[in-house]
């Protein structure tokens, strides 16, 4: 499919034509600022379409399978509502209505799903690399929604999305993510996406959980340990959720004591610039890693991410399948 | 079964490389009678010899590798002594290692006579098991090491399962001891590696994939020269993968510990950026590591830190392969393609002569496990390989006989290959084909 877009280019306005050509979204790590870009003029496109009453046929007779093989309702509801949004039949399937507890294989349980004549399939999966291997194993699209501790690609999205929308533009921006960094694909996929759209990134938290070897596989990213230095520049701050299934015991020593240690409250809010902004991909620990002031509260932007995920994720359907010859 | 041939046999002008005597001759005549190499034919036997054209080949002892699994018993699905000893000869590998993690594990004298009847009915290279250390290779009961050793076992280990306890690897090698049995041990603190899938590093923070630091090996192969110092026992330490690891041997040896160790030759060739497509076929254990690891062992292999180059053939079905990285069983089959893989890493890229990987293939081995094998000595068993170093070939899925579909290095091209490997002096393959 080939759509065109207008971008800012210096001194000229040029008209480029992009082709949408990937028939997959499993990770921000193979997209281009351009196709970023793009995505996000698609996105900015649909949000007419949320209103209530709203809606557009731009996948009518086309079927999506959330396959969600990890917890989730939030990803999964924003997804369904996406696909509901461009006129899509939507199948969702959870973890224990699965096959997969059976013992047959992802890519059996893939093409049981094809063969019904399925258009794409949103897969969350508690394994690294689910989402690209199930990509090269279908000719369909597969859309990541997470895949174990690698990307959640549709997140950093929408958080990149939200701050276009705050700031007029990523570019220059200075966005702190705070928590639990070695666990999080949220985490991953934003430091990928946000670096690509020229923002300076800046890694917070416990050392465990935030380890130097981070600026080896992230040179361009900052790391630091001190709430205060990780949120004075900021124009935000991105907090992650402590995933308590996750994490082993040995990464810190209990809620209390990382609340202490890097819990946003309000006056610790009150060392940010005036301006900036707190965002969260839910869902939120309340009383963990933020207080409830402050969630709440004019600097937070967490209900316009949630608002925006379904505007991004209609984009990402509609390119990714729209990208199929049939 | 290895029937032995015996009508004469003559190798002509090859180039002769025999590191345990020292041997390199640009062009020599080897003879081979009743299965051994003699110094010389009488003139009637050479008439009635057979004669090998060798000209711009290698002739060099057959290889040994201490760490390789053949499937069975068990694990059919993945390998059989058939199809495993077969991968080997074309890979050079006249004697092999076979590791006890089998089903049932070769703990027992029992299991021990099902390998070797298996051995003579289906392998066509001298196959010699390792036994466990402990029961079920679950490092808590020592294993009858003696009686495993009169049945035939050449060493004992609990394979990839470790022991994790101190006191009882301790007192396993006290025991062995009075055998005078080398325990070869894989270095792992499963403690630091629960749900490891890959070396801890950048690669496995930007895929996701939950880390297995160096620290987790380098802490037994410490804990295990202490302990060969202590008890005097003989210690071969598997496949290592840390640089750091082979410090700690080279500072080991200096103290003339009685430790030896073994490299793999995809630990010698790859590194952890290899994984960036979760290619499941090098989820390896331990895993491969950094650039700077491989080029710390490649120098340890070349100072003598290193013995032995091993394949750590571990098969597994492609379909065992074919799924998420998580769920992947661990291991490469690798019998085919280790020398060619090894002679890429060491000789093609400079760190060394063939000589002296053909030293880490056969003497390296042999003395390690005080194995009677690898070398061109007369009188010896007339096991030796032809290579040819500017074969230029490539490794392909049609090409293999491993039964296994998990060799990472399907696809590639390599330098050198194995013209012909001879058992007893009977040519059990030639040209990548079985005769």
């Amino acid at each position: 499919m080939v759509l065109t877009f207008v971008r800012a280019n210096g001194k000229n306005r040029m008209a480029q034509q992009l082709t949408w050509t990937k028939k997959d979204l499993t990770g921000i790590e193979g997209l281009s600022r351009a196709e970023i870009e793009f995505l996000f003029s698609q996105a900015d496109q649909f949000l007419p379409a949320l209103a209530p009453g709203k809606g557009l046929d731009l996948m009518r007779g086309r079927t999506v399978v959330n396959l969600f093989l990890e917890p989730s309702t939030r990803t999964c509801t924003a997804f369904e509502i996406s696909a509901k949004k461009l006129g899509a039949e939507v199948v969702s399937i959870n973890t224990t209505a699965s096959s997969l507890v059976k013992g047959e294989t992802l890519r059996d349980t893939a093409m049981n799903i094809r063969a019904m004549g399925v258009d794409a399939i949103v897969m969350r999966h508690s394994s690294a690399g689910a989402a690209r291997y199930l990509g090269e194993a279908l000719d369909i699209s597969v859309i990541n929604a997470g895949d174990g501790a690698h990307e959640h690609p549709t997140q950093a999205l929408l958080d990149a999305f939200t701050l276009k929308q705050r700031f007029g533009k990523v570019e220059g921006l200075k966005v702190t993510i705070l928590g639990d960094i070695l666990f999080s694909r949220v985490a991953r996929s934003n430091i990928l996406c946000l670096s690509k759209l020229g923002a300076q990134v800046t890694l917070a938290g416990p050392a465990t959980l935030v380890p130097a070897s981070l600026a080896e596989a992230f040179p361009q990213v900052r790391i630091v340990h001190d709430l205060k230095t990780a949120l004075s520049d900021a124009d935000a701050v991105m907090l992650l959720r402590i995933q308590h299934e996750r994490q082993t015991t040995t990464h810190f020593p209990s809620l209390n004591e990382y609340t202490s240690q890097f819990g946003i409250n309000a006056s610790r809010a009150a060392w940010m610039k005036p301006n900036a902004i707190i965002m969260h991909p839910g869902p939120i620990n309340r009383g963990v890693e933020v207080d409830s002031d402050v969630a709440d509260g004019p600097r937070s932007v967490i209900l316009e991410q949630v608002r925006n995920g379904v505007a991004v994720r209609m984009a990402v359907l509609h390119l990714c399948t729209g990208c199929i010859n049939r | 079964m290895i029937p032995q041939d015996h009508t004469p046999l003559i190798i002509r002008g090859a180039r002769v490389i025999d590191p345990a005597s020292g041997r390199d001759e640009a062009k020599a005549d080897i003879f081979i009678k009743d299965g051994v190499f003699v110094e010389k034919l009488s003139a009637s036997e050479q008439a009635s010899a057979r004669v090998v054209d060798a000209k711009n080949l290698i002739l060099a002892p057959g290889f040994i590798d201490l760490n390789c699994r053949l499937g069975e018993p068990g694990r059919s699905a993945r390998e059989t002594f058939r199809t495993g000893t077969q991968a080997a000869a074309i890979g050079g590998f006249t004697t092999v290692v076979t590791m006890p993690d089998s089903l049932p594990a070769a703990d027992s004298v029992g299991t021990i006579q099902l390998i070797r009847e298996l051995s003579q009915r289906d392998a066509t290279v001298r196959v010699l098991p390792a036994g466990t250390l402990t029961k079920s290779h679950e490092g808590k009961a020592l294993a009858p090491l003696g009686s495993l050793q009169k049945a035939g076992v050449v060493a004992v280990t609990d394979t990839t399962s470790g022991v994790q306890n101190n006191e009882i690897m301790r007192r396993a090698l006290e025991y062995a001891t009075m055998f005078n049995l080398v325990v070869l041990d894989h270095c792992q603190d499963s403690s630091m590696t629960e749900n490891a899938q890959m070396h801890e590093g950048a690669w496995s923070l930007r895929l996701g994939l939950r880390g297995w630091p160096r620290a987790a090996e380098e802490i037994v192969v410490s804990s295990d020269c202490v302990l060969a110092g202590l008890t005097k026992a003989r210690i071969h330490l598997q496949h290592l993968s840390s640089g750091g690891s082979a410090e700690i041997v080279r500072r080991a040896k200096a103290t003339k510990a009685s430790v030896t160790a073994e490299v793999s030759a995809l630990h010698l060739l790859l590194t952890d950026a290899a994984l960036a497509n979760y290619d499941t076929r090098l989820k390896l254990n331990p895993p491969l590591r950094e650039e700077s690891d491989r080029l710390a062992l490649i120098a340890a292999l070349v100072d003598g830190t290193i013995d032995a180059i091993c394949s750590d053939h571990s098969p597994c079905t492609s379909t065992e392969k074919d799924c998420e990285f998580d769920l992947a069983p661990f291991g490469a089959a690798s019998l085919e393609t280790a020398f060619a893989a090894a002679y890429e890493a060491i000789v093609v890229a400079g760190h060394a002569d063939i000589k002296l990987l053909i030293a880490r293939l056969t003497t390296g081995p042999a003395k390690a496990l005080g194995l009677n094998a690898g070398t061109l000595r007369h009188g010896e068993p007339a096991d030796f390989v032809l290579i040819n170093p500017e074969a230029n070939w490539k490794f392909t899925a049609e090409k293999k006989l491993s039964k296994s579909g998990n060799n990472p290095l399907t696809g590639r091209t390599f330098k050198a290959q194995i013209h012909s490997t001879f058992v007893g002096g009977r040519c059990i393959c030639q040209d990548g084909k079985i005769a």
